[in-house]
């Protein structure tokens, strides 16, 4: 019961009236970023990372993870009132939450989001309480070879698990690791891809790139479709909560299965958003409503918003106990991490216990907060949306100059959102996927060196992956993940075959 | 350019074949860089270039077949004109404010930006919009500058006013 006695101190830690006041306003702000358009929970935490450096590193991650449970809950508002998913992860909630909503159940369609959210995210916490700490002591032998093979399978299952053309993720992949090696590299001293520009000896901040990517590119998404908000309206009051909690229980298995979806897609790098759409379609599948789906069923807004909670939260585990992010908004995390000047991976479990259980602790925490908040608060937030979008627009745009600005002070990274806000929109046009990019440039040097470390001591042979049984393993693992689809497709046929032999014979 | 029904605009495969030349070109670059500077073996271990360089080759794999891909694709439009002016309508106004914050600092940019904004495309009246733009600019000052104490660029206005 170590990790009980563990997770008391880390309430201890989170339990002060500072950092509970960082939790209230963490999961203000992160309802705001997740209600507006182009204001999402990546490119929310990248804009505010800059303002934590002076923090204390547990203030300021209890400050960002409450803004990422504040842009999950607030993604849930704009899709059941608006029929606008603030969030990708939040599109499959719109199918049976807008309806809700016009036929005047947008109250109890409300609370069954948040309810169901703060259900998939306490799995997901209670996942990492249990599991995390087992990861990071089994990750303890790791050596560099080991970690290669984990970033590599992480990088492999994006690419076989992924819903867009594999040759795409491929290539934000390769634009990622291309963008982080940019500059300086550090154990050689060798100016790398910067052409002579003194702009380009910097290198490229991951911050900047995520609010273009992110951010820039939603705003010139949303213009494009000339949006006019025409929502619902909804005040919560607490009688609809109270009768829609006593009818919960009856679901219980689609929320346990909902969460186990998640936090399968969360530790996985599938993410929120595969997550979210694969526990609605698993509801529809196993429910006895489930041809009445799309028309207003509570299954429906239960389904998808459990999952992508769960998925969001355990998303947070590989990046504590591996330093390996599970999402976009888990790898800006990350790099905050290592800003604050605190290594992810396991031996953060051992070195920084106060902070592991501290943040860990936070998170029950932030839940129960956010729910509570979002509860209380739905009226207000729905109200920004009516905020017309001349005026949110530039808005969010200056923020988002703020923000990349304050990364290093430098005026041409404000032109480096501008130019990454474009290409993020192209991408998303042509279905590129962004988080590949994202994951790749953080990890990218830390990837590069442990596959130089690893070649290193065996003079440059790729045998070093295959030298001991762990490596091995992990590296199968990662082909088996990279031609995932074609093994599944060989799965099929050799069943049909067999079938078509059976009914043959 | 493809004309289907009334909506006219550029073709979805032009962009897609453009953008995957841009990347075959980009890892064509990317790979000259890093094999000049040498992407091989030096006695002290693998040289800056092997991993990049590697990972160039790659992508020039991945953007050849997105392109072949692409050759095939249906007809289908990217962007239509209207939408295309539409996205110009705030892409313009952001260069021209990433130029002004060079110029006069991000605070009075910014308030031409939101004020102006708000008069040509939410038809907002002169005064109301000037009172909400110098609003949000003196909030986001004691925001940034006075509790957060992060200095944002400032220009020949903020000098004038002493801050």
């Amino acid at each position: 019961m170590e990790n009980l006695n563990d997770l008391l101190n880390g309430f201890y830690v989170a339990l002060s009236f500072k950092n509970i006041g960082f939790m209230i306003i963490g999961v203000l702000l992160g309802i705001v970023v997740g209600v507006l358009p182009g204001l999402g929970g990546p490119n929310g935490v990248a804009i505010l990372l800059p303002l934590t450096f002076g923090m204390e590193p547990v203030s300021a991650i209890i400050l960002l993870t409450s803004l990422y449970w504040g842009a999950l809950f607030g993604g849930a508002i704009t899709s059941i009132l608006f029929n606008i998913p603030g969030e990708a992860w939040s599109v499959a909630t719109t199918f049976d939450g807008y309806p809700m909503a016009q036929q005047g159940r947008a109250a109890e369609a409300l609370t069954l989001a948040f309810t169901a959210s703060f259900i998939g995210a306490l799995a997901g916490v209670i996942l990492i309480t249990f599991v995390a700490p087992l990861v990071a002591s089994f990750a303890l032998k790791f050596g560099p070879a080991e970690y290669f093979a984990v970033f590599f399978l992480t990088f492999c299952s994006f690419i076989g698990l992924g819903k867009d053309k594999r040759s795409k993720i491929l290539v934000s992949l390769c634009i990622g690791f291309l963008l982080a090696a940019v500059g300086l590299d550090s154990v050689s001293g060798d100016l790398r891809m910067t052409f002579d520009n003194p702009q380009l000896l910097r290198g490229f901040d991951f911050l900047v790139v995520v609010i273009g990517l992110f951010g820039v590119s939603e705003i010139l998404v949303t213009m494009e479709e000339g949006l006019a908000f025409k929502g619902k309206k909804a005040a919560i009051d607490l009688k609809v909560v109270l009768k829609t909690w006593a009818s919960l229980p009856k679901y219980w298995l689609t929320l346990i299965r909902s969460s186990l979806v998640g936090l399968w897609m969360g530790v996985t790098p599938g993410g929120a958003i595969a997550a979210s759409f694969m526990g609605y379609g698993l509801a529809k599948r196993f429910s006895p409503n489930g041809d009445k789906f799309g028309t207003g069923e509570t299954e429906g807004v239960l389904a998808p918003e459990t999952s992508a909670h769960a998925a969001g939260t355990a998303a947070l585990l590989p990046m504590l106990a591996l330093g390996i992010p599970g999402s976009a908004t888990a790898a800006v995390l990350l790099g905050g991490l290592l800003i604050w000047g605190l290594q992810p991976g396991p031996l953060l479990f051992v070195e920084q216990k106060s902070f592991v259980w501290g943040l860990i602790a936070s998170m029950y925490l932030g839940n129960i907060v956010g729910l509570i908040i979002v509860l209380a608060t739905v009226p207000l937030f729905a109200a920004i949306l009516r905020i017309p979008f001349s005026v949110v627009a530039p808005i969010i745009l200056i923020i988002c100059a703020i923000g990349a600005y304050t990364v290093r002070n430098s005026g041409f990274d404000i032109w480096e959102m501008v130019i990454f806000g474009i290409i993020g929109y192209i991408f998303k046009k042509l279905d590129y996927p962004i988080a590949p990019l994202v994951l790749a440039i953080v990890l990218g040097d830390r990837t590069e060196s442990s596959f130089r470390q690893a070649i290193l001591g065996y003079e440059g042979s790729l045998s070093v992956f295959w030298s001991n049984g762990l490596v091995g393993s992990l590296m199968v693992i990662a082909l088996l993940l990279l031609f995932w689809p074609i093994v599944t497709e060989q799965i099929a046929a050799l069943r049909r075959r067999r079938a078509s032999a059976s009914s043959a014979s | 350019m493809e004309d289907t029904q009334a909506e006219r605009g550029i073709s979805r495969r032009t962009v897609e074949l453009t953008v995957a030349c841009l990347f075959l070109l980009l890892s064509v670059v990317a790979f000259y860089d890093n094999y000049t500077r040498g992407a091989g073996w030096a006695s002290d271990g693998p040289q800056s270039g092997y991993f990049p360089a590697r990972l160039a080759v790659i992508m020039f794999l991945g953007s050849a077949f997105t392109f072949v891909v692409a050759l095939r694709a249906k007809p289908e439009i990217f962007v239509t004109y209207e939408q295309l002016v539409r996205i110009s309508k705030v892409l313009i106004p952001l260069i021209i404010f990433t130029i002004g914050i060079d110029w006069f600092g991000i605070y009075l940019s910014s308030a031409l930006f939101l004020a102006i904004f708000m008069v040509w495309l939410g038809e907002f009246s002169v005064a109301r919009s000037c009172v909400s733009a110098v609003a949000f600019v003196v909030a986001t000052f004691l925001i940034f500058e006075i509790w957060f104490q992060v200095p944002l660029p400032k220009g020949p206005v903020e000098a004038l006013l002493g801050l």
